[in-house]
């Protein structure tokens, strides 16, 4: 054994080093397709939008519409239900924030925040509640806006959770009206 | 009786043939024929026999149904009628791996309470119990993934719920969730991959169980007073002793199952689910199949914030919680001795506990509000309590009963007291000296 040998780090140690980072980085870039088959595919992320035509939805009436395998209620709502989503006080809320795509992710919940400027009697919501995935029933409810039979959460009439387990608001999707009668989600 | 002698000896020439090759008739002789199994082993140490037969019955069954079923949210429903009404025998090749599926379960239950009661996990036997907690977790994501297969409304439900568990981690949760699924709900992504799990997951469950049996022959079997074996007359042979006893274990077990396939198939499922899928529509009441019920009550036990994890993760963490705990039994209980036999103070809490435990799944099956979450949230407390608390404080503080020096003094004992069988009956060989 030469003198060389026992220098440290040697020549020999570096090969040694390199050689198992390239093993690691290589089964990492070998492993990540497998990984990344499960994502959702190109097929599902097409769907990432729909148009609705709303002309027909009079104050009080909804429909639901399928957007990402998820139901999308739009609510006409009435002058009442308006009113009486003002009326909350951001206290009384268990989850203070608007959960709305298209704020900022800190906007209060005010009734405005929960629906878009100058369309404030329409709710876009996907109606799913925020605790396990269940879908609640429409105007029902001691706040008379959802009610998830699953678990007993209870949302008003902007889709606020007011009582129960869930933990959050219901989401409001990224969407916008393309015209007076149409919105475009996602 | 770790590896021991082998006491095989190859008679034909064939046998020496294979012998020098290949020595696998030596490893089943060894294995199950002269093995040596303690003396006073009862009934409850039938129950490994009995879930080997039910895993083999599970992927017999299920390998002849999935050459019927088609995983695509527009045929699966479809394609499990077509078997129930259609295919050739489809009703009871579906009824027993439904039911069987439940089975298993019951069994597995036996199984781990016996190795509670017993203390079967204590050292050398910590491998071998880890390896059956293995064992029932992939059970557990095996079952759970079957059920969704029909794509009726509990198994969409379910599947939504349970994937929705994962949402409910910090920061990667939507992501993680979006793996599982393939999608942002439960859809033909979710139910095609999970065909392909449930028909994978049987074949690790067989593989661990190979390393379940490997350590189990290394350690030998525990017993019911939890004495090792000392002598050769603590033991019998495993043939014919434990396999005519495991055989009539099987039969009576068979029976029962027997009972619910051709009987009752539909005692133990959801009406819901035969239902076709609604992705638009909740069941009113979303109940889990019978076997996970106590975590579900766990889970929706926790309506609380615990400082920053919210009730959501709070409920995830601890039904994981229960889970691990399980795993980590051998270490929590501090008692040298083994059996509940002898431990007075375990025994009652032990039985506590399976009061627990049936009460949690009753909870599970009833809707979460009133005085059902506070009773939920005490049973949880307790469930917990038993292992951080009990186990680990019964063995520093209980004075345990006189452990007989060795199983057959113990078997001896017994049957004097009992008046006992007249010395050599062939009907009980346990007791004989």
């Amino acid at each position: 054994m030469s003198a060389t040998d026992t220098q440290d780090p040697n020549r020999r140690d570096f090969l040694y080093v390199a050689t198992g980072m390239a093993t690691v980085v290589g089964a990492g870039a070998f492993a990540w397709p497998f990984i990344d088959q499960m994502r959702p595919d190109a097929s599902t992320l097409a769907l990432a939008s729909v148009e609705v035509d709303v002309a027909s939805l009079t104050p009080g009436m909804s429909l639901i519409v399928k957007w990402r395998g998820k139901p999308v209620v739009v609510r006409n709502r009435t002058e009442q239900e308006m009113k009486d989503g003002e009326a909350v006080k951001l206290t009384d809320l268990k989850d203070p924030i608007a959960r709305n795509a298209n704020l900022p992710a800190d906007a209060p919940a005010t009734d405005a925040n929960r629906t878009t400027p100058g369309k404030e009697a329409w709710m876009v919501m996907v109606q799913v509640c925020t605790h396990l995935g269940c879908i609640p029933l429409g105007q029902e409810g001691d706040f008379g806006g959802w009610f998830c039979p699953c678990h007993g959460s209870v949302y008003d009439t902007a889709g606020r959770i007011r009582k129960g387990p869930a933990p959050e608001n219901m989401a409001v999707p990224v969407f916008k009206f393309i015209s007076d009668t149409k919105i475009l989600i996602g | 009786m770790s590896e021991g002698h082998s006491t095989y000896t190859p008679k034909t020439g064939i046998e020496r043939w294979f012998d020098a090759r290949l020595p696998l008739p030596r490893l089943v002789y060894d294995s199950f024929i002269a093995y040596p199994v303690p003396r006073n082993l009862n009934y409850a140490w039938t129950f490994g026999g009995i879930l080997a037969i039910m895993l083999v019955s599970q992927i017999i069954t299920g390998i002849v149904l999935a050459m019927h079923y088609a995983a695509d949210t527009s045929l699966a429903f479809d394609s499990v009628e077509k078997i129930m009404r259609d295919v050739n025998s489809g009703w009871l090749l579906r009824y027993l791996h439904a039911t069987g599926a439940s089975f298993f379960f019951v069994a597995v239950y036996v199984h781990i309470f016996r190795g509670l009661y017993y203390g079967s996990y204590k050292a050398p036997r910590e491998l071998l119990w880890i390896l059956g907690c293995i064992i029932y977790l992939l059970m557990m994501a095996t079952a759970f993934m079957g059920y969704v297969l029909p794509w009726g409304q509990m198994s969409f439900w379910g599947a939504t719920v349970i994937t929705g568990f994962f949402s409910a981690i910090p920061l990667v949760g939507e992501w993680i969730q979006q793996l599982l699924l393939g999608g942002f709900a439960v859809d033909n992504p979710t139910l095609n991959r999970f065909f392909s799990l449930h028909y994978l997951l049987p074949f690790m469950i067989a593989g661990v169980v190979v390393l379940h049996v490997w350590a189990l022959h290394v350690v030998g079997q525990s017993n019911p007073t939890g004495i090792e074996v000392k002598s050769k007359t603590d033991t019998v042979a495993f043939t014919p002793y434990a396999t005519i006893k495991d055989a009539f274990g099987m039969i009576v077990f068979l029976f029962f199952f027997a009972y619910f396939v051709f009987y009752i198939p539909n005692f133990l499922m959801a009406p819901d689910n035969y239902i076709v899928a609604n992705p638009l529509k909740t069941p009113a009441h979303i109940v889990p199949e019978w076997y996970f019920l106590p975590f579900y009550a766990i889970l929706r036990a926790i309506t609380f914030n615990i400082g920053p994890i919210n009730s959501k993760l709070g409920g995830v963490i601890c039904m994981f919680g229960a889970i691990v705990m399980l795993f980590l039994v051998p270490w929590l209980d501090t008692s040298k001795v083994r059996s509940a036999v002898y431990r007075p103070w375990y025994k009652l809490f032990f039985w506590l506990f399976v009061a627990d435990a049936i009460l949690l799944g009753w909870l599970g099956s009833q809707p979460a509000e009133g005085s059902y979450v506070f009773m939920a949230q005490m049973a949880t407390l307790f469930y917990f309590a038993f292992f951080l608390v009990a186990l680990p404080v019964l063995g520093l503080i209980e004075t345990p009963r006189r452990l007989p020096n060795s199983i057959t003094e113990a078997v001896l004992e017994k049957n004097k007291g009992g008046g006992g069988h007249p010395a050599g009956a062939t009907a009980a060989p346990e007791t004989k000296g």
